[in-house]
């Protein structure tokens, strides 16, 4: 297709429109923006700050162990700063920064104005601000939490956890629920948002592999919060998932833990492995070679990443078929890992590479992370595991495998996308400086750890006898880790304080091929029009596409009707579908953000009218936003989106960005509910003994909730074909009713434990079949609003025979509620009938 | 606090993997030697292959002969080598470890874990029982039967000089077997973190010759003449309702709440292997025990004259 100017357009008016839609808000208003590139700024920001502050956490760390029997920190504060020095890294370094970077990055890079849910992906940044400052700030007040970042019970759920363990969960919950967010948020702008023309096999492997992380976190991070739920349950009302003298098992919890926590480890490497497979080709001035190997390599470590968990617990006596088993897995993880590795070296072999900051920074990385690969190979092995496992040994592995494979190439992103915000440049000589005392800085730290674990020094020790052989390796420990300070302050006084003086240069100064090189730093459009994309690396072959794009020949050059407006396109083949209108500048995404925080820290000092009242508050605003910002009905069909192409304004079912999400969230709820009924066979086959002589809620009352909840589904799907057909009367009544129903099932559902006299304290089998039932009356319940908003939205007139997207989402929530209704009920009711 | 007594005092490796004293260990140490052996070139390789891609060479690869490189690095070169090293460690695994019934085993040690020390019981088939705590003694050369439990947290109980570690878990009990190789004394220490003092929960294991374990064994498995001593220790030890939590063969106090103390008066360490046995050491405990150790459920004792503690002290130490 020719990009031919139209000779009707007056661009300059169109132009000042645009930049007025798009405009964002000024003076203190600024924190109001929902703007991907503001949110993405903060975001990394954000995350980049409590980096810092773990990492000074980490100088504390060893300052303490730098000589034997320091008295530095006592043991109390010692076990404070480990456990948040990991957990800080983790949950609010490692990946936040790349839900940063995805939100900051993708939109110019797929050509999308925006991301399909700019206020989620606010409200996602928000909940990560105060629940990460929630979670930091404890250390100031002496009750952050002391018992490791992987918080095992029993000791995390006595009593000598303290509030900490309380913060940990709830914070880091909160945090979770605002990375599902961001993983939604993802997942749709990459399938939906993409330029016309960017078939999946064009897509920027950024996005290949950012589509991959967020579909690995929509099941990873839900098991984490079934684990979480069941944690608190234990803490707040005794209910004894975790107590072996009332049926539980401390182990469910490793179990939950690392399933969610070994993904995590690739959810962290891969973003930044795709950070490499954007700045390798630039540098190596080719495109990149075996692109299908990579892509392929990066589904595969996700997949495998999903069965290694238990290599975490080759020391918990599990049987050694098992540990076999998993063993084997975890080595072969290291085949995709090494053919993503060869991919790097075969593009430059092929090219002829230019050697910057970057490029450093990436080679730093990979020679550090193959290290980090081979010791992860050996600790893969479960005898030399028997005596590395919980050692300093393990401590160098993973730092090897996450600075290198993360933290240098985050630091190699950085001075290579830099120049995208103001089209100012970061100092190569402050980088090539920064880079060698990093690199040399880290070696000196980690690379004696290896020695000191193997002569035998535990993990997560305040202190350690002298003379026994590990006084002068720690030592030199201390001093790398000063040298590694330096470097990493060296960077960000040249982030931050330099930047005022810096000129502005040119934003494309790598001369890279994707399309996010186009964009306009001051503008806040994302782009000025979208093209048709032919290439993987459109502006090295798709010659004038840069001037073509900015002179607005594309599509969707204008927003004549004041709204914020973004294509969507086929999820295969990306042909243009739909103008989809997004959400603009908005207080209700902090206002969301601030009350369910409120929640959370509330019920961690365990005041339950306050976390009460701030519940329903969230829910007022949630409800408020989804009224007022969401499938609004336009005020016409179809728009021109030039070169003869005229696209629709509205769409549901399928084809809408809300469905998607809808069912993205619910598979992601759907893992979260599937951890809850591992946890039920998990105590049935750990248990000779399973019910602990406690009488079951029977079958009468979970086959009522059953038969209730399918009612609700069918009135639910005949509603929506009612409404199709116009009888707008029957749809009403068939939602109102069908919310009657679910309230019924709700009450049957509680009824069954109820009647019986279940006590979830007393053993842990009544425990879990509470936490069940509620869990799936609770779910009921929120599909029963869903039924009266939809009525509310159609006797508004907000929801018509055509425009009945809230519907067919609705009746896709309903689908896994039926679902989830099915297992609960017939595991509570039907199976210990079978046994 | 009181400083942790160098018991091993330049004995750099009574607690190094690498440093092997026994069967599991040694072969562990092969194995890693033989990895640090196949790993180095294998790093040196793909970084000297990255250097050379990226600033040694002077013409640009074809691209079919880039690819290539990936498939014989990326999958050709780890398949063969975690192929090889997976057999390897898969092989040796059930020769580790045997867990084929416990009859096997002549000598069977159960030890249960505790905020932070080590209760610990001997067991002969021919009906030898022998409670104590906070340290192990091991006859040379015969497979010794490890049964692991723990009565408040998740701990791990590893002697890095003669195998690798296994956890001690609240609810389920773990097996290990150890054969060691060479008389000494090494050190052994929880590598589970199990709450504050988690750094000062250690041991010391001692590995004896069959003759010499067998005679300590028969010796452990009588009350101490020591009870019987003359002085007010006994009395005081009484007085201080210190027999509500310590048991002591021959006499009517019987708990295991706290550790074994039938025979204090002849083992190393202090304290799970925090002080070297003595009086003073042992006065110094009694007094505050939280003092040596932050978090320790034993009460202070500050209401006793040092005079008193002394007193209690020698007793203890008779305890031989």
């Amino acid at each position: 297709m020719s990009a031919q100017p139209e000779p009707t357009r007056d661009k300059a008016t169109e132009e000042a429109q645009l930049r007025a839609v798009w405009a964002k808000p000024t003076g203190w208003r600024y924190w109001t923006s929902v703007n991907n590139a503001q949110v993405g700024l903060w975001y990394g920001a954000t995350a980049f700050a409590f980096m810092l502050f773990a990492g000074l956490l980490g100088l504390l760390i060893r300052a303490q162990l730098a000589v034997p029997q320091n008295d530095l920190l006592s043991a109390e504060t010692y076990n404070q700063v480990y456990t948040l020095h990991g957990t800080v890294m983790m949950f609010l370094f490692a990946v936040p920064i790349f839900e940063a970077v995805a939100i900051f990055l993708l939109p110019p890079m797929l050509g999308a104005r925006e991301l399909p849910f700019p206020r989620l992906g606010a409200f996602g940044f928000w909940s990560f601000l105060i629940g990460g400052i929630f979670v930091c700030g404890s250390i100031f007040f002496g009750v952050a939490p002391n018992s490791g970042w992987f918080m095992y019970p029993p000791l995390a759920t006595s009593e000598q956890a303290g509030i900490g363990a309380d913060i940990w969960l709830l914070g880091l919950s909160f945090i979770e629920v605002a990375s599902l967010a961001a993983a939604v948020e993802l997942i749709v702008g990459i399938m939906k948002c993409r330029a016309p023309g960017m078939r999946v096999n064009l897509m920027p492997l950024f996005a290949w592999y950012l589509l991959i992380v967020a579909g690995m976190i929509l099941f990873a991070f839900p098991p984490l919060i079934a684990g979480d739920l069941l944690f608190e349950l234990q803490r707040m009302f005794d209910w004894p998932f975790f107590d072996p003298a009332r049926g539980g098992d401390p182990l469910l919890w490793q179990h939950l833990f690392w399933i969610f926590g070994h993904p995590e480890v690739y959810i962290i490497f891969l973003p930044a492995i795709a950070l490499l497979a954007m700045i390798v080709p630039t540098f190596a001035r080719r495109p990149i070679v075996g692109y299908s190997w990579i892509v392929l390599a990066a589904v595969g470590t996700g997949f495998l990443s999903f069965g290694l968990w238990v290599h975490h617990m080759f020391a918990t006596g599990l049987p050694q078929i098992s540990l076999a088993f998993f063993s084997a897995a975890s080595e072969a993880v290291a085949i995709p890992t090494a053919v993503q590795i060869f991919v790097f070296i075969a593009t430059m072999l092929a090219g002829r590479v230019i050697f910057s900051t970057p490029m450093l920074f990436a080679m730093g990385g990979i020679a550090i992370f193959v290290m980090g690969g081979l010791t992860g190979v050996m600790v893969a092995l479960v005898p030399f595991d028997w005596q590395a496992h919980d050692t300093y040994f393990v401590v160098a592995h993973l730092h090897y495998v996450l600075i290198g494979g993360m933290l240098f190439p985050v630091f190699a992103g950085l001075y290579y996308y830099y120049p995208l915000i103001g089209g100012k440049h970061m100092s190569d000589r402050v980088g090539r400086f920064a880079f060698w005392l990093m690199f040399a800085g880290f070696n000196i730290t980690f690379f004696p750890m290896h020695l000191t674990g193997l002569r035998g020094m535990p993990r997560r020790v305040y202190t350690y006898p002298a003379d026994i052989g590990w006084d002068w390796l720690n030592l030199i420990s201390t001093m790398g880790a000063v040298v590694l300070g330096i470097g990493m302050f060296a960077v960000v006084m040249d982030v931050t304080l330099h930047r005022r003086g810096k000129p502005r240069g040119e934003v494309n100064p790598w001369n890279a091929g994707t399309l996010e090189w186009i964009s306009e730093p001051e503008e806040n459009w994302g782009v000025r029009s979208i093209p048709r994309i032919e290439s993987r690396y459109p502006l090295w072959d798709q010659e004038a596409l840069a001037r073509q794009v900015n002179a607005g020949d594309w599509y969707l050059p204008d927003a004549k009707e004041g709204r914020r407006e973004t294509l969507v396109t086929s999820v295969l083949d990306a042909e243009p579908e739909q103008v989809l209108r997004v959400g603009g500048t908005s207080y209700v995404t902090i206002i969301s953000a601030l009350t369910l925080g409120t929640v959370f820290v509330a019920l961690t000092f365990k005041w339950w009218i306050v976390s009460l009242i701030s519940g329903l508050a969230f829910m007022a605003a949630v409800l408020w936003w989804l009224w007022n910002g969401t499938g609004d009905i336009p005020e016409k069909d179809g728009k021109d989106i030039g070169h003869g192409i005229s696209l629709p304004l509205y769409a549901s079912g399928v084809k809408s960005v809300g469905w998607w999400a809808m069912f993205i969230t619910m598979t992601g709820d759907g893992t979260a509910f599937a951890s809850l009924v591992f946890g039920y066979f998990f105590f049935w086959t750990v248990h000779a003994d399973f019910t602990g002589g406690i009488a079951g809620p029977g079958m009468f009352w979970p086959m009522m909730a059953l038969a209730l909840f399918a009612l609700s589904w069918a009135a639910t799907l005949a509603a929506r074909e009612a409404n199709r057909r116009g009888k707008l009367a029957v749809a009403w009544i068939l939602l109102g009713s069908g919310a009657l129903t679910s309230i019924a099932g709700c009450a049957a559902a509680l009824a069954g434990p109820l009647t019986t006299g279940m006590d979830p304290t007393a053993h842990v089998y009544a425990a879990i079949v509470w936490t069940l039932v509620i869990w799936a009356a609770l779910h009921g319940a929120m599909g029963g609003i869903m039924q009266l908003y939809c009525l509310a939205r159609s006797l508004a007139g907000r929801l018509t025979a055509r425009h009945d997207m809230e519907l067919h989402n609705v009746a896709l929530y309903w689908h896994f509620m039926l679902v989830t209704a099915l297992v609960t009920f017939a595991v509570v009711g039907l199976f210990p009938e079978a046994l | 606090m009181a400083a942790l007594t160098p018991v091993f005092s330049a004995c750099s490796g009574v607690q190094s993997a690498l440093d092997p004293a026994g069967e599991e260990s040694g072969q562990v140490a092969r194995l890693f030697w033989l990895m640090i052996a196949g790993g180095l070139p294998i790093w040196a390789f793909v970084v000297a292959l990255s250097l050379y891609a990226s600033r040694w060479k002077l013409e640009p690869l074809r691209e079919d002969t880039a690819a290539r490189v990936i498939f014989w690095g990326g999958v050709v070169l780890p398949v063969t080598v975690l192929a090889a090293l997976l057999a390897y460690a898969l092989w040796l695994m059930p020769s580790l470890r045997p867990f084929a019934g416990s009859d096997d085993a002549t000598l069977r040690i159960e030890i249960t874990g505790r905020q932070f020390w080590w209760h610990v019981v001997y067991k002969r088939p021919n009906g030898v029982r022998v409670v104590s705590a906070n340290e192990i003694r091991l006859p040379v050369g015969e497979r010794v039967e490890f049964a692991l439990t723990s009565d408040d947290m998740i701990h791990s109980f590893w002697i890095p000089a003669l195998g690798g570690k296994m956890d001690l878990i609240p609810g389920r009990q773990n097996r290990l077997s150890l054969r060691a190789t060479k008389v000494g004394t090494y050190r052994g220490q929880c590598a589970e973190f199990c709450g504050t003092s988690h750094a000062l929960m250690a041991f010391p294991a001692i590995v004896m010759e069959g003759a010499a374990f067998e005679t300590w064994l028969n010796a452990r498995s009588r009350p101490s003449s020591g009870v019987h001593a003359p002085g007010t220790g006994r009395a005081l030890f009484e007085r201080n309702r210190c027999g509500s939590c310590h048991r002591i063969a021959g006499t009517q106090w019987q708990s295991t709440a706290g550790p074994d103390l039938s025979h204090v008066g002849s083992r190393l360490t202090i304290g799970a292997g925090q002080l070297a046995s003595g009086s003073e050491a042992l006065a110094s405990f009694v007094a505050d025990a939280g003092a040596v150790k932050a978090g320790a459920h034993m009460p202070a004792n500050s209401h006793l004259s040092a005079a008193e503690l002394t007193e209690i002290a020698t007793w203890l130490k008779g305890l031989q």
